[in-house]
């Protein structure tokens, strides 16, 4: 059967002719990824604001009659599970995976474009479906963002009525959502690349797109495994995951049911979860900084192996969130090996992007701050996750504030400050608008410094055993009197950061309206989505003609150019040295 | 889950390994021009098959941890096996035809758009893609028919929903592979009726691609059905 490539298809598909198909059913991948970020950081504002309600708790007990033990416990709960998956998995993925994968690789959209609109509005539903949790009769759950059985579906946990159903089916459908969106980015990088652009020239921001994605749709099927399975203990009386068990004097209908089965199947979609996270992220950043310190990457292939290996490793690790649980030792021993070799190519990867620094012409935009500032926060919560995966250090600390800081620094500061660091880097290409330069350091800077302000301390409060997931920690012998200084210190702390991002709201808003017209390439860059021939880019992204790619996305400061990087559409030209 | 598993596992991955070194060994920045891909030449697959085999790997990876769920489970002492009602012979050979038909009518399809032979015999050939084509679709419906029947007997025997373990995996396996079989149906439907109007030589290729998607589909429901099968027939 003869057929064409998608990239030398000339006809535009699905052009839109009214308000309505361009900006709310819209088909184009630029505009679902505006939709999706849009609604990402909206849910992201609740959650950071559901955080802002726990500090507040820990730092001055006692001091709000308003969060109470069962508003606490639904406010971790919802903070946790809004931040991990409706923000940073639904931002990277649906906001920066269907803004760039196109544009990188010389597509004029995704290839399903239809499938690619019914994945937003999927996802729009999901979010729906979590915030009526906050409307109806008990509210949202407060099982904890690993919603473990038994106590998830038992009264006495806030939510069990209504919240752990809402929850569950939100999760389902996000889950669909994710499918969707995932079918068209894996299948667009493999399909739909311009002439010329080998998986080996794609910038490393498509890698870790690629790759994560891959990751998220052999991961997340576990999570809706475990959804249906516990929503159907709930409803349908079945015992999946609920063992016989007596609850405020009374016999459960439940018997025989597994609830480490349903930490395996959690954990089989967490662990890959953050790592969902962590490779797009892994990818921005090996581009900003090169692009920014004027070098081509050190060590591409390197950087692809990388992202190839994590992806590969982070299916075998997840039991090392559940040493606490108990396993028969061999098993903490394999778990525990596995997880210190993922050290392996992360390390390489952060030895590359300091080497790629190293004697470039660092040009300290805002971009270049965050993706710097990244590398500080995560080799941070990266060097505590290696005393973490060590089954007996996790013992004690297991339970403790040492591990909030952790995945905090490496999962939650690292990935917002490359969020930031990307937003800043392609506003102009998204908007057509150059943003304010001296609010954006004033943001980085401020948000920076209090996340460390935030997390350093909380390393100690660890240290010292103040339990993690207490309301109210009471008079405790062994904890001095000034780990509740620290605590009210990290609440200011965290008050301020939370507050400081309106900066970030001011400069889009401002700069939307008010900003200096970006040229097409403001930052000199060389991968394709600079190129297009208007910015922003209009639908089918390139006009009359894709481009073709000549080279490789990192010829910065090429001996013998006539300037400091040459384009990937650019055909190689006499004074250029041989390669 | 065994020690020897593991290492089976970790053998694999050594060798998954090895094989994406072999094929990501290019050195990017050496290459200059325009490289030649199969991607860009006429015979490489389109996006749809493609997009087809990567949703089969997230369903597949559904039901293989629905399945080891079950196997998990299973191990619980309470454990009461699930006597299977003697209709599910009868809807797997359903499958089974409807599996044969609609490869028979993608084979008739593959053949009827390319410009070879008379038009009396092209047209022959996509009377009879249609005629295999709504065969395959019913055949998938009696099955369903069929689900519904099997379920109806349990539930008579008192295997309801949440009587027992065995008997809620049973339920929820039967019906998202149902659920899978009523999506692939959909797609069906438009085929079918796609397909009653092919005259036109341009659309030809569009209703072939789909009558293969169908018949992937169908093989790999089928697939996922016998393996359902024997994880309650035989553990």
């Amino acid at each position: 059967m003869t057929q064409i490539a998608v990239t030398d298809q000339t006809h535009v598909l699905h052009e839109p002719h009214s308000f309505v198909t361009r900006y709310i059913w819209s088909q184009d991948h630029k505009v679902i990824a505006v939709q999706y970020a849009i609604t990402a950081i909206f849910v992201g504002i609740i959650a950071m604001v559901l955080s802002w309600l726990m500090r507040l708790q820990l730092g001055f007990p006692h001091e709000f009659a308003l969060i109470n033990p069962n508003a606490y416990y639904q406010f971790i709960t919802m903070h946790g599970m809004i931040m991990v998956i409706y923000l940073l998995t639904a931002l990277f993925l649906g906001g920066f995976g269907n803004y760039l994968i196109p544009l990188m690789i010389g597509a004029r959209d995704m290839v399903f474009p239809y499938l690619n609109m019914l994945s937003y509005w999927f996802y729009l539903l999901s979010v729906i479906i979590l915030l009526a949790a906050f409307f109806v009769p008990g509210g949202p759950t407060g099982a904890g963002w690993t919603l473990y059985p038994p106590q998830a579906v038992l009264p006495g946990t806030p939510g069990a009525d209504w919240g752990i159903v809402t929850m569950l089916i939100s999760l389902a459908v996000f889950v669909v959502a994710f499918t969707m969106g995932g079918l068209n980015y894996v299948t667009t990088v493999l399909q739909a690349r311009t002439k010329g652009m080998t998986l080996m020239r794609m910038p490393l921001t498509v890698w870790g797109i690629f790759m994560a994605t891959v990751l998220g749709l052999l991961a997340f099927p576990a999570l809706f495994v475990s959804a249906v399975m516990m929503l159907l203990d709930r409803l349908a009386g079945t015992s999946f995951f609920m063992p016989e068990l007596v609850s405020m004097g009374r016999q459960m209908p439940h018997s025989g049911g597994s609830p480490i089965l349903f930490q395996h199947l959690f954990w089989f979609f967490g662990h890959p979860e953050v790592y969902i996270v962590a490779l797009p992220a892994f990818g921005m950043v090996s581009d900003l900084l090169s692009t920014h310190a004027r070098k081509n990457i050190f060590g591409y292939r390197m950087m692809v192996w990388a992202i190839l290996a994590i992806g590969c490793l982070s299916f075998v690790v997840w039991a090392h969130h559940m040493y606490v649980s108990g396993m028969n030792p061999y098993f903490g021993f394999f778990f525990a090996t596995t997880t210190l070799i993922i050290a392996i190519p992360t390390a390489i990867k952060v030895y590359n992007w300091v080497l790629t620094l190293w004697r470039g012409n660092i040009h300290l935009t805002v971009p270049m701050l965050f993706a710097i500032g990244f590398i500080f926060t995560f080799v941070h919560g990266g060097l505590t996750g290696l005393f973490l995966g060590n089954v007996v250090v996790d013992l004690p600390l297991s339970d403790t504030y040492f591990v909030v800081a952790h995945f905090h620094m490496v999962m939650g500061i690292s990935p917002v400050l490359v969020v930031f660091g990307a937003i800043y880097h392609w506003f102009p290409k998204i908007t057509g608008r150059m943003f304010n330069e001296r609010l954006g350091k004033w943001h980085f800077w401020l948000t920076f410094l209090g996340a460390y302000a935030i997390y350093l301390p909380m390393h100690y409060l660890g240290f010292l055993g103040v339990p993690r997931r207490y309301y109210a920690m009471g008079d405790t012998y062994f904890m001095p009197e000034s780990a509740q200084a620290l605590n009210a210190q990290i609440t200011i702390a965290a008050l301020i950061v939370g507050a400081v991002q309106i900066l970030f709201f001011i400069n889009v808003i401002w700069s939307l309206r008010y900003g200096a017209r970006a040229d097409g390439n403001p930052w000199r860059a060389t991968t394709l989505e600079w190129q297009t021939p208007t910015t922003p880019p209009p639908h089918g992204n390139w006009g009359a003609q894709v481009p073709e790619v000549h080279r490789w996305a990192y010829d910065y400061s090429v001996p013998g150019a006539a300037e400091d990087f040459v384009p990937q559409n650019v055909p190689a030209s006499t004074g250029e040295a041989p390669r | 889950m065994n020690i020897g598993i593991m290492l089976a596992l970790i053998g694999l991955a050594i060798g998954v390994w090895w094989v994406l070194l072999q094929k990501f060994r290019a050195k990017p920045w050496l290459q200059q021009g325009v490289l030649a891909e199969p991607l860009h030449s006429a015979t490489f697959y389109p996006p749809q098959l493609v997009g087809l085999g990567v949703f089969l790997a997230v369903v597949m990876t559904l039901f293989a941890l629905f399945a080891a769920a079950y196997h998990m489970r299973m191990n619980v002492p309470d454990w009461v096996h699930l006597p299977l009602p003697p209709v599910l012979l009868l809807n797997t050979a359903l499958l089974v035809l409807g599996s044969i038909a609609i490869q028979a009518a993608w084979s008739a399809a593959d053949h009827g758009h390319d410009d070879t032979g008379t038009a009396e015999a092209r047209a022959e050939r996509w009377r009879r893609a249609r005629f295999y084509l709504q065969w395959g679709g019913l055949f998938a419906f009696a099955f369903l028919v069929g689900q519904l029947a099997a379920w109806r007997q349990l539930d008579a025997q008192g295997f309801y929903f949440s009587c027992s373990p065995a008997s809620a995996f049973f339920y929820v396996l039967t019906a998202l592979h149902g659920l899978h079989l009523l999506g692939g149906l959909l797609v069906w439907g438009k085929t079918a009726l796609m397909s009653v109007r092919v005259d036109g030589a341009e659309r030809a290729p569009a209703i072939a691609l789909n009558i293969r998607l169908c018949a992937i589909y169908w093989h790999f429901l089928l697939l996922i059905w016998l393996a359902v099968y024997a994880l309650f027939a035989f553990t």
